[in-house]
């Protein structure tokens, strides 16, 4: 799993004391995007085969904003394998490195407030218009909602399905 | 647990896959082209919000508020991903070694 924000989810939700299933659901649903920059990347890449399922591997928020902001193809594909190759070495570097000293007091490093700090990392981004900002919110305020009430990772699960129905429905 | 983790390995993978292979038209819905999108922003706007102000299933309120506030202002100031995480676990850290 290459792909900041699930792999934090999985870990986030079975570290609440959630099931491992539920974390896996809320990983998934946020691998979506993924697809949709798969799409988006495909003509621009032009992966036939083998390469195809390597690439498929390195489709992540960071490769596909570096490949979509060249204006030639050929610089396209570089960027897109060049950012790839080097975060995915660095990340597995640094996840590794994380979980073989962070697991003794998480709380003494202050380790419990960096995941919700890199969510927000990864969600202000996505924040420059109104609509989007008032869906942040709405789903903060559900999940905080039901948190007390069902077991740990299903508010996440909530959330995406009513934003799934809102998404779908809306004209 | 493993299970759980490779289960969730192969979906993100497979997700990719399913992007760069699919036929086009499939996936150029514009209900999906507007829905996908928006999923990411209620899921990680979620997570902020329960990872900051509950454990287990109890809200509370501690000092990783602080943290998320200061978080906030590192993101405002375009600080780096990583500066971000950084500030914030150390802000925590501080005032827990400070016993606030």
């Amino acid at each position: 799993m290459f792909t900041g924000a699930s792999q934090f989810a999985l870990v986030g939700v079975v570290g609440a004391g959630g099931s491992v299933w539920a974390g896996a659901a809320a990983a998934a649903l946020l691998g979506s995007r993924n697809a949709l920059y798969g799409i988006r990347l495909s003509s621009l890449l032009n992966v036939r085969r083998w390469r195809r399922f390597a690439a498929s591997q390195f489709v992540i928020d960071e490769t596909t904003a570096m490949a979509i902001a060249r204006d030639e193809p050929s610089l396209s594909r570089y960027a897109f394998w060049a950012t790839g190759v080097a975060l995915f070495l660095f990340w597995n570097t640094l996840i590794g490195a994380l979980a073989t000293h962070a697991l003794s007091n998480p709380k003494v490093l202050g380790l419990d407030a960096a995941p919700p700090a890199a969510f927000l990392a990864l969600l202000a981004p996505r924040l420059r218009a109104r609509e989007p900002l008032a869906i942040a919110f709405a789903a903060a305020v559900v999940a905080i909602a039901v948190l007390p009430f069902v077991p740990a990772g299903v508010p996440l699960l909530v959330v995406a399905l009513l934003v799934t129905l809102f998404g779908l429905l809306r004209k | 647990m493993w299970a759980g983790i490779l289960v969730a390995s192969v979906s993100c993978y497979a997700l990719k896959l399913a992007g760069l292979s699919l036929p086009q038209r499939w996936l150029q819905d514009p209900r999906i082209q507007r829905t996908v999108p928006l999923i990411p922003i209620a899921l990680l706007a979620s997570l902020v919000a329960t990872q900051t102000f509950s454990t287990g299933r109890h809200l509370v309120l501690d000092v990783r508020a602080v943290a998320l506030l200061v978080a906030i202002v590192a993101v405002a100031l375009r600080a780096p991903f990583l500066v971000v995480v950084a500030v914030a676990a150390a802000t925590a850290a501080l005032l827990r070694a400070l016993q606030l």
